[in-house]
């Protein structure tokens, strides 16, 4: 049972929340309490913009356990405009190629079932291909 | 007597408005290929298919978004979430609890999901209409979205789509459109169903048509006009339920509507009908659009049956605020096409074990 485990990172993955450094302003995610930079405490939330750009992809052919429905998919490092590397499944493609250097925007999307079809249903985040506004 | 009309103690109007459609299209000459020999039998030309990892909760997000990002306000200020669709993930636990917490709304809010066919959308519309009228809270979020069911070779696997829209409803002195008045029309009329535990739903053929669309439309909308004292030529533009390319039409003629009215909120023949986001999401086409001082007439239906007639006139504040999101046209030109295999594949009609 993982219920306890999804509900504590509901806020970070349906809003992509994470810290800023209180020391140093450096953006962190996802959050861990110390900033990775300059070893300093970091508790003050941010959330991102969700906007970035795709730093380098993979195409997952053999998926983990709960992710059998969707093969092929694409997961990636994202790097986020306001720095930090995000690894997240890439979704709604399309026809379109992926590329490194691509704009992506961040999505809520269902990630999975927890177990079967009476399980939890798991929502986070997802990056596509930016919808020019 | 002249009290069919509601109105709120205090004026009311929508804050902010926002759209989804998913990017696939399924063309409706794929399904005649299937299950007709191709005979060309098309209520619609495409509809769109939600991808796999979408359902009811994330499209209401992402719509509800865009409704925030017009609307501006602060999402703690926000004291309801209402979201109807036929089409809820779970058949217990609430859809919009999902939503609040995604757009940062919780936790002090009041949160459900509504049922009424494809009048869930608007039914939430005028429950957040009364929630800001009577002065309880400042800002309700009023969804209507949904990813429809369509039993295949029916004929309603035709028009049955995924999309929606949503509406931050608040004081009308906030307005991008202030909604002047709501008539309801509502009779016990057994012309579509889905029995708990069914995939797909029954429906009464030729019997959804004049007992039950256009019984319940015209009634809710002439009486709205009635009482208002107002005429079909009062209005830019109107927008109805629209289960197909054709009842819309019928209906705007029966009412004195043109076509010039209609063509604009009447996306049925390029997306489907996204059910309980039908009629929502040709508003938001139509807000899109439209100038300040245009009235537009809303006339939503939902099988079992019932209608909801709204009567909008947009302000100023349209013209600074449109532009914060993505338009509904630029949704519907974000098209995948895909075939009928692909469509069975995402909607999960092979069995796997």
């Amino acid at each position: 049972m993982d219920i306890p485990r999804h509900w504590r990172l509901n806020k970070q993955r349906y809003t992509l929340t994470g810290e800023v450094c209180p020391h140093c302003e450096a953006k962190i995610f996802p959050p861990r309490d110390i900033c990775p930079e300059c070893r300093d405490e970091a508790k003050k939330e941010f959330e991102f913009s969700g906007k970035g750009e795709i730093y380098s992809f993979t195409d997952i052919y053999n998926p983990p356990e709960g992710y059998e429905e969707s093969i092929p998919y694409t997961v990636a490092l994202v790097k986020l405009d306001e720095g930090p590397l995000v690894t997240a499944q890439l979704t709604d493609f399309g026809d379109q190629q992926v590329e490194i250097g691509m704009p992506v925007e961040m999505i809520t999307r269902k990630l999975r079932s927890d177990g079967d079809e009476r399980g939890l249903l798991v929502y986070g985040y997802k990056f596509r291909p930016m919808v020019n506004a | 007597m002249k009290n069919k009309v509601m109105k709120p103690a205090r004026s009311v109007g929508i804050i902010g408005y926002g759209a989804y459609i998913p990017r696939y299209r399924l063309p409706a000459t794929e399904i005649s290929r299937i299950w007709m020999g191709g005979m060309p039998v098309e209520p619609i030309l495409e509809k769109s298919v939600a991808g796999m990892d979408e359902d009811v909760v994330t499209m209401s997000i992402e719509a509800a978004r865009n409704a925030l990002a017009r609307a501006g306000v602060n999402p703690q200020e926000i004291r309801a979430v209402w979201v109807g669709s036929e089409s809820h993930p779970y058949a217990v636990k609430p859809t919009s609890t999902i939503v609040a917490e995604a757009l940062g709304i919780t936790p002090f809010t009041q949160a459900a999901d509504l049922e009424f066919a494809c009048k869930a959308g608007s039914e939430a519309m005028v429950a957040a209409m009364a929630l800001v009228g009577s002065g309880m809270g400042n800002y309700a979020l009023a969804v209507g979205m949904d990813t429809a069911q369509g039993k295949p070779g029916d004929a309603l696997e035709y028009t049955a789509a995924a999309g929606g829209g949503a509406f931050i409803i608040g004081p009308a002195e906030e307005s991008l459109a202030v909604i002047e008045g709501v008539t309801s029309y509502v009779t016990d009329t057994p012309d579509f169903w889905r029995r708990e535990h069914q995939k797909y739903p029954e429906h009464g053929g030729r019997f959804t048509g004049q007992p039950a669309y256009f019984k319940h439309i015209i009634n809710s909308v002439t009486t709205l006009l009635d009482e208002l004292e107002k005429e079909p030529a009062d209005y830019e533009y109107v927008i109805f339920h629209q289960p197909n390319t054709k009842f819309p039409h019928r209906a705007a003629k029966q009412l004195g509507f043109s076509k010039t009215q209609l063509e604009k909120g009447l996306l049925s023949p390029r997306i489907g009908n996204v059910y309980a986001g039908s009629s929502l999401i040709g508003l938001t086409a139509v807000l899109d659009g439209a100038e300040p001082g245009d009235r537009i007439l809303l006339g939503s239906f939902g099988s079992g049956a019932g209608s909801d007639a709204l009567s909008l006139l947009v302000t100023e504040k349209i013209t600074t605020r449109r532009g914060k999101a993505l338009s509904t046209e630029e949704y519907i030109n974000r098209r995948t096409e895909i075939d009928y295999a692909q469509y069975v594949r995402m909607r999960r009609k092979i069995t796997l074990k």
